[in-house]
This record gives structure tokens, C-alpha cells and sequence, in this order.
């Protein structure tokens, strides 16, 4: 009986946050056919909205990937005073919120800011432009990449890469031929939970972006945007487009996670 | 010579592994480093290949200077303890790797890792991954992907450490055969001295950071530099403040010259040897044994509670206990 009462206690909890939630949403984007749906996510500012947020992301993405390899190698391979201090920096975006973030970007990137000023005399303006919301999507997801690949480096060891180096290879030859591939899995994981991270980023990205419609308006801020002017099939469709973008990006995840060490 | 280590100094941090080292190994010898673990053995062996970095000293690889080298430009074949697979790879690729990093061409890679799996016996399974095969044939494996760049030098880290004891006593008799037919100076490092005086031209005994006795195994079995190495290489008994091998014991039923009166506590059968512990009536009252052999404990009726009179036969080495 106990164990019904839990089962049921789990599952109406799951059904009034997440389930009908986003169902509605769903029933709500196709409550008119799929016509309105795709209507709505080619208009123009719609599909703008997708390619900055695709801009920002692989940017934020591939930003993220070359720094999680080289800060994690250095976490698990390299001795070093101040790497306890370099480990918890590197979670430290887990703990701040996003609109903190934003706003000591601004602090310091912004036009009146000392070098932001310099930059912008240089013709870069980061703020209220892309650079800012790469910058911005790169702090929220720096640990995601870094955490994923450092448990397999150290499971690992460094016995195949000394057994490399004694058979003649260097550095990147042992990097690129026994160490990527003994992370793949691990590396693709911590890729597509970055990834899924950067996507529905908002808080940060609102804070930098400026929110200029057709100019630096993310999906996510589209979504928002639309509700408020009370553009509803639009918000939805947006909505949606999300969803399912974050549930494919967690079906990879759950394919690519128990790969490492199986061979 | 194949190798010639000069007074090397090695700490990690403020521990110091290697105090002064020096090693010659001739060309085409098979060599054991001996020791105790933590005695700095597998260092030595690792600055050797220039995994690690001696903090004075050189090493000198066939009349060339290595010490400043990096371990990919010594030449080394260098087999780790529990194995360093590569595998993500099958075997024919963790055999044939150092093969192309080196770009020979394709079909000479066919050919020369063809002939290694053959020589380690793994013709039939150069499909597989190293998960899919037992420790001894991954130790193979690695065997055959250190030799196929013809290093100069073999260096193995305790290479049977991790395989049972059954698997440890083919793959030793095994590597004795397979340097007699490739003749690559190889040095090894093992804690078992079994082990080393079954396999090894030449025993160099480390403890402490230090060597402590080079030789042959008969040399540093049958005439050990101090009482450590005596003991390191095999069993031994005191006997009138006299190291001596059980083995080196005479005993008799009546008073003899140089002999010390003992009363027979055990007498333990192990199919032909027998051991007699025993406590000695010199006043100390030592326990003692003797390793003897069947027809000699018939002969003596040889019982617990008995009497006999033991001494170290005359051929045998026994040390002062210090």
C-alpha cells in the first residue's frame, strides 16, 4: 500500500510541474494543426531568433569544448599550486545566477566601462551585440564540458599516453590519438549538455543582449516577447520548438552517457 | 654497453627514491632490478626510459647521451605493469602504433606486426579489443607493440605483477625463450626474486634508493654483499650469530666440532624436504629451522622434543648478523 501511496504521491507531483505544463503548451501550439505552427516559427523575427541563438550557441559551444579539454587535462594530468582555487572557479557559474552574470559583464564590457570603452574605440562592441551573448553563454555553461571529461581522464590514468610517448609519439600525436579517444563518449556527452545549456540560456543573455528584436533576440527571449504582447500562437510555437530541441539534445545524452570503459 | 647509468640522484619532494645510482647493463643481457617495493626500482627503470627526469646523473643508451632526451626519442620499448593498452584499438593497431607514428609504409606494417603476433603467439586474435582478452595475452600484446620499433631497449615494470601465479610461471620461462631469439638488451624490474634468478644473466639488488649487490644470480645467491641481500634472495636461519641458508645446515645426533646442541620442535614434511624448526640450547634458546631431506631425518630419526647438533656445513656461505 506504502509503496502505491509513493508512486502516486511522484506522479501527481510530475503531473502539475512538468507534464501538464508542457503538454498544455503542446496541445496549445497544435491546437489549430500543424499549419499555424510552422506559420508562426517562419516568420521573419521568428527565424532570426533561431539563427542567433544558433550563433550563440555553437560559438559558446566550441568556446567551451577547447577550454574544457585543455582546464580539465590541466585539473587531472598537472600539479600546480592554485588548481584547487582553478577547480572551483570553473563551478563557480553553477552557483551564481545568470543575472548576475549579466550585469558584472556589463560591468566590466559595457560602453562606459574603462574596457569596454577601449574595445568599443576598437570598433568590438560586446555589449548589446553577439560577443556579449557568447561571452554571457559561455560563463553559464563553462563547467559542463570540464565536468564530464575530468571522471573519465583520471579513470584513465596516464599509462596509455606514456606507452604512446615511449613508441615515438609527441605530445599532440598521444593528445589526438590516445587520449581524444579515450574521452569520446564522455567529451560528446558534456558537448550536447552544453549544448542544451546554451540554447534555453536566459537570464544572462537578457541582461547583455539588449533585447533588440531581429537584432539580438534569442529564442528564448522571443518566447518571452511574444507572451507579453499577448502573441500567444507565436510564444507557443517558439515554446515548443524548445521543448523539443532540449528533449532530442537529452535522448543523445542518455544514448552517448554509458559508452566509456565498455570496450 | 648497452646501458650505462651514472650517478643518479632522484627525490620526490623532499623523499628521496634514488641516492647515487650507477648500473652498467651489457648489449643483448637480460637484467633484473631486485628489490623490495618502494626500494626505487621502478624510478630507476623510469628514468631510463625518460619517464621521469633525474634530478643529477646521466644515462647513456648504446654510447649515446640520453639524459636530456624525451622518452619518444630514446628508442625504448618500455612494457608497464598493468599493461597501458590501447583500447580503443584492436590488437593488430596497439602492436602496429609506434609502426605508424614512425609512417613506414602500409604493407611493411602488415608484415612486421604479422611477425611480432606470431613471435607472441596472438596471430589468432589480431581482430580483438583488449577487453577481450585475459592478462597474460594483454601483457603479450604489449610485449609485441614494445618490440616493433626496434628499440634498443626493453625496459618491463614489473611486467607479470598483475597476473596469477600459474600465467606468471609460463609467461617467465616464456620471456627467457623470447629474448634468446630476439637478443634485445632488456632490463626488468621485479620484487620476486624467484623470479629474478629464473630469468635474469644478472641480478642488480636495490633498496633504500641505493644498489646494494650486482652480479649473477648464483653470485648474489651464493655470496650476498651484506646480510640484506642474504636475506632479499632467499630463506635464511642465524645460527650462532651466523647467517646461514636452511638449506646449508648439517645436523648430527652427537656433539661434533663447531656444532650447537638444538631441540627439535617440528618436524614439517613438504613431500621431499622436510623442515626442522628448532630452538638452540647455546644459552639463547633461538628458534632456528633446517631444510633437509627425507633420508636424512630416516637416518637421524629425527623427532619433536629430540636433540641434535647442528652447525653450517663447511661449502657454505653464512654472514655475521649485524
Amino acid at each position: 500500500m506504502a509503496k502505491y501511496g509513493l508512486r502516486t504521491v511522484a506522479l501527481v507531483y510530475l503531473l502539475f510541474l512538468l507534464v501538464l505544463p508542457v503538454g498544455l503548451i503542446g496541445w496549445r501550439t497544435f491546437e489549430h494543426g500543424a499549419g499555424p505552427f510552422f506559420d508562426a516559427l517562419s516568420s521573419h523575427s521568428a527565424l532570426h531568433a533561431f539563427q542567433v541563438t544558433f550563433t550563440v550557441a555553437l560559438w559558446a559551444v566550441a568556446l567551451n569544448t577547447v577550454f574544457g579539454i585543455g582546464a580539465a587535462i590541466l585539473l587531472v594530468r598537472h600539479s600546480f599550486p592554485g588548481k584547487r582555487l582553478l577547480g572551483a572557479l570553473i563551478d563557480l557559474p553553477l552557483a551564481v545566477s545568470p543575472v548576475v552574470v549579466g550585469l558584472a559583464l556589463i560591468l566590466v564590457y559595457g560602453r562606459f566601462a574603462p574596457f569596454g570603452g577601449w574595445l568599443e574605440n576598437h570598433g568590438i562592441q560586446v555589449i548589446f551585440s553577439t560577443p556579449g551573448m557568447v561571452l554571457a553563454t559561455v560563463f553559464v555553461s563553462l563547467p559542463l564540458v570540464v565536468r564530464a571529461i575530468v571522471p573519465v581522464l583520471e579513470e584513465m590514468g596516464d599509462d596509455q599516453e606514456q606507452a604512446a610517448h615511449t613508441l615515438g609519439a609527441n605530445r599532440w600525436q598521444a593528445f589526438r590519438r590516445i587520449t581524444v579517444p579515450g574521452i569520446r563518449s564522455a567529451l560528446a556527452y558534456g558537448i550536447v549538455l552544453c549544448l542544451a545549456r546554451a540554447l534555453g540560456e536566459y537570464g544572462a543573455v537578457a541582461v547583455v543582449s539588449g533585447r533588440l528584436v531581429d537584432q539580438t533576440q534569442t529564442l528564448t527571449l522571443y518566447v518571452e516577447e511574444r507572451f507579453q504582447n499577448f502573441e500567444q500562437p507565436a510564444a507557443y510555437a517558439a515554446a515548443t520548438a524548445l521543448a523539443v530541441i532540449a528533449i532530442v539534445s537529452l535522448l543523445l545524452t542518455k544514448l552517448l552517457r554509458p559508452k566509456d570503459g565498455d570496450r | 654497453m648497452g646501458i650505462e647509468v651514472r650517478g643518479i640522484n632522484k627525490s620526490f619532494g623532499a623523499t628521496p627514491v634514488l641516492r647515487d645510482v650507477s648500473v652498467d647493463v651489457a648489449s643483448g643481457s637480460l637484467t633484473a632490478l631486485l628489490g623490495p617495493s618502494g626500494g626505487g626500482k621502478s624510478t630507476l627503470l623510469r628514468v631510463i626510459a625518460g619517464l621521469e627526469q633525474p634530478d643529477t646523473g646521466t644515462v647513456v643508451i648504446s654510447g649515446t647521451d640520453a639524459t636530456r632526451l624525451s622518452p619518444q626519442r630514446r628508442n625504448v620499448g618500455f612494457v608497464f605493469q598493468h599493461y597501458a593498452a590501447f583500447k580503443h584499438m584492436t590488437v593488430f593497431d596497439n602492436v602496429a602504433f609506434g609502426l605508424q607514428i614512425r609512417k613506414r609504409p602500409k604493407d611493411e606494417i602488415r608484415r612486421r606486426v604479422g611477425e611480432l603476433l606470431e613471435l607472441v603467439h596472438l596471430d589468432q586474435f589480431h581482430k580483438r579489443y583488449p577487453a577481450q582478452l585475459s592478462g597474460g595475452q594483454r601483457q603479450r600484446m604489449a610485449l609485441a607493440r614494445a618490440l616493433a620499433v626496434e628499440p634498443e631497449v626493453l625496459l618491463l615494470d614489473e611486467p607479470f605483477g598483475a597476473l596469477d601465479a600459474q600465467v606468471r610461471k609460463e609467461l617467465r620461462a616464456w620471456l627467457r625463450r623470447l629474448h634468446d631469439e630476439v637478443h634485445v638488451t632488456t632490463v626488468f624490474v621485479t620484487h620476486d626474486q624467484e623470479e629474478a634468478i629464473e630469468v635474469a644473466d644478472t641480478i642488480v639488488v636495490l633498496a633504500g634508493g641505493e644498489v646494494k649487490q650486482t652480479g649473477s644470480p648464483h653470485e648474489v645467491y651464493d655470496n650476498p654483499a651484506d646480510p640484506f641481500v642474504m636475506r632479499f634472495l632467499g630463506p635464511v636461519t642465524e645460527i650462532d650469530g651466523q647467517l646461514v641458508r636452511p638449506h646449508d645446515i648439517e645436523l648430527s645426533t652427537t656433539p661434533e666440532p663447531g656444532t650447537t646442541p638444538a631441540v627439535i620442535d617440528r618436524v614439517v614434511r613438504l613431500g621431499f624436504e622436510v623442515r626442522i624448526e628448532m630452538r638452540l640450547r647455546d644459552g639463547s634458546d633461538h628458534e632456528a629451522w633446517a631444510q633437509v631431506t627425507r633420508g636424512i631425518v630416516e637416518s637421524l630419526q629425527l623427532e619433536p622434543g629430540g636433540t641434535v647438533h647442528v652447525r653450517p656445513s663447511p661449502a657454505a656461505r653464512s654472514l655475521a648478523v649485524t
